[in-house]
């Protein structure tokens, strides 16, 4: 028994108004431990303000139409300001704010008047006006009669019985064998709505041969054009007449930087044309283009996750999350002396995925 | 009419004749000349100023012919460009030692610079001052400016060209207000950290679209006040939820408390 129950009603619901607060708790004689805490009930009502001062009350209604009359002026301020104000005009806030557009400035501000002050001018209203007196409303029971219970098994009792699922087995199997099939043409329909990425996402558009060109305008780059320390952001030629260029695009993006030929890792000497290499510009961990290059350290960053890669070392991983090297792309020049693709990406490029070889 | 008539046979009227043609020919000529592409180019007596300023202020590190030692790069062949980028913008002489030579007071003046720049460039032949035809904006194409600054530049310095960290306390800087001619000169120089946009890999066109961009977007106003520093969802997220939050919470507890 709670002592909830030894003050409220018991087993029926019911409204109480509260007023007549119950005492605190029993005293006792300091040496004696009470042999129970009475509950102290709920503390006398506090009358606000508003409640008994006519004036203050007239104030808080006061109060609340301003709110109400600085809301609508919101909205005039919004519509006013859409249809006056051109976008080009410009308003300058020293400080903090700089110069703003004035068309957006007015708009929001307009907005937020006539928006906010409809909700808080609703909360005081009801807080200053309204009735504050507490109330206390008890639980309906939860359980029902024991006749209600009864009859409720009693039903699914009949159901069964009647649907005969112990006496048919033959029936039973069947459902249960259909309900098992049901969900295979999903399967079905869903593996088919697009093709499976196959090879595509361990192959790139750089093929034998492909010319190395400059993003964005596509310019075809001579070895000569590369001085010592440069860097050039390059897509191969033609990427814009594929099939799909911005999936191409996302995977074909190369770095091609030019440092002193002595600096380079021997491994990366194979693809390299007088110190010019060509590196995966495609993050090995997340996919984010590593494009922050430091032609002092030689130094690619990548700025998604900082992981660091090492030019001189075969853009071996030397801070951060990635865990693969960028792959290289071989290059060489053509007859005309333009960078050509010696050949494709040997490994698939970007990061790791589950079927990766 | 009649006057110069009588005197045409004059025995000093052939010198006359030759004088006159021989200024007429040579005005003709240096009015049809075309301007020299550099604008800024030593003037004589130069190279040998430069030398003796570049002795007292940079040799110290560089070498007493530029050569280099220890940290400090040999300067030969980085060219005018380099010199004026560097000491121009105060990050050379180098005040003290750090990751990155940051933006400071200029200690040479504009002469010393040139005088410098000039002798630098006679070393070796690199990259030389750009004119002012070269760097100004006018005629530069936004939007293109902007589809290379961001292939190119933005990584480092952001989208709105307002910098950013690179590795081990070394930063790309804040483009905002600086004078297109360093930019200009940045590109080609590739000056500390930078990698090198020769005219190759960023043609002359491409650069002034660029400055163009640079230019456009500085003078940009904000649409809606209080940029944060155009640094992107880092600051907009903080000020997101600590000032946006905070003002939720306060309506929160202003919802809860009992009016008096």
């Amino acid at each position: 028994m709670s002592t909830h129950d030894a003050n409220g009603p018991t087993g029926e619901t019911g409204l109480e108004r509260h007023g007549d607060g119950h005492g605190g708790l029993a005293t006792h004689e300091e040496a004696q431990v009470p042999e129970r805490f009475e509950n102290p009930g709920l503390p006398q009502h506090q009358h606000r303000v508003s409640d008994v001062d006519a004036r203050a009350a007239k104030r808080a209604e006061r109060q609340v139409a301003a709110m109400f009359g600085l809301s609508a002026l919101g909205t005039i301020v919004t519509i006013v300001a859409y249809y006056a104000v051109q976008l080009d005009e410009e308003v300058s806030f020293d400080t903090y704010l700089g110069r703003v557009q004035l068309s957006n400035f007015l708009l929001g501000v307009g907005l937020f008047l006539a928006l906010f002050f409809i909700g808080a001018g609703a909360i005081h209203w009801a807080k200053t006006l309204m009735p504050d007196d507490e109330r206390v409303e008890y639980r309906h029971l939860q359980r029902g009669t024991e006749e209600t219970r009864a009859d409720a098994v009693r039903i699914l009792q009949e159901g069964a019985d009647e649907s005969g699922l112990g006496r048919r087995p033959l029936l039973r199997n069947t459902l249960l064998g259909a309900l098992a099939l049901i969900p295979l043409p999903a399967v079905i329909l869903l593996r088919d709505t697009g093709p499976l990425p196959e090879k595509a996402l361990s192959t790139t558009f750089w093929k034998a041969g492909t010319r190395l060109t400059l993003d964005p305008t596509g310019e075809p780059l001579k070895a000569e054009d590369l001085t010592i320390g440069s860097i050039a952001h390059i897509m191969p030629e033609g990427i814009e007449e594929a099939e799909h260029p911005l999936n191409e695009r996302a995977k074909a993006a190369v770095l091609v930087m030019r440092l002193n030929p002595d600096d380079l890792a021997s491994e990366s000497e194979d693809g390299s044309y007088s110190g010019i290499v060509a590196y995966s510009k495609i993050c090995t961990h997340m996919g984010c283009p590593v494009a922050l290059y430091e032609q002092q350290t030689h130094h690619l960053l990548c700025p998604c996750h900082q992981s660091t890669f090492d030019l001189t070392q075969n853009c071996k991983v030397i801070f951060g999350p990635a865990k693969r090297p960028l792959p290289q792309l071989p290059i060489t020049v053509d007859d005309e002396g333009y960078l050509v693709a010696k050949e494709g990406f040997s490994q698939a490029v970007g990061p790791s995925f589950w079927e990766r070889g | 009419m009649t006057a110069l008539a009588a005197r045409r046979r004059h025995p000093l009227a052939t010198v006359v004749l030759v004088l006159l043609g021989l200024v007429v020919t040579g005005a003709a000529y240096a009015a049809l000349l075309p301007g020299r592409a550099q604008a800024t180019d030593a003037v004589s007596g130069d190279v040998e100023a430069g030398r003796k300023v570049f002795l007292a202020n940079c040799s110290t590190c560089h070498g007493l012919n530029a050569e280099g030692r220890n940290n400090a790069p040999s300067l030969i062949g980085v060219g005018a460009a380099s010199v004026d980028f560097q000491v121009g913008t105060g990050r050379m002489p180098l005040q003290q030692s750090g990751p990155q030579a940051p933006k400071s007071n200029r200690e040479l003046d504009e002469d010393e610079v040139r005088q410098v720049a000039a002798y630098i460039a006679s070393l070796a032949p690199g990259p030389s001052i750009p004119t002012s035809e070269q760097y100004s904006s006018e005629g530069g194409d936004v939007s293109r400016g902007g589809l290379i600054f961001r292939t190119n530049c933005a990584m480092c310095h952001n989208f709105a060209g307002k910098g950013g960290a690179l590795t081990r306390g070394k930063f790309a800087p804040n483009l905002t207000g600086v004078d297109p001619k360093y930019v200009y000169e940045a590109m080609v120089s590739g000056p500390q950290s930078m990698p090198v946009f020769n005219d190759q890999v960023i043609d002359p066109q491409a650069k002034r679209d660029v400055i163009a961009y640079l230019k456009t977007i500085e003078e940009a106003p904000s649409p809606g006040g209080l940029a944060l520093g155009s640094i992107g969802p880092v600051s907009e997220g903080l000020v997101a939820w600590a000032v946006g939050l905070l003002a939720l919470i306060g309506c929160a507890v202003w919802l809860g408390t009992k009016s008096s």
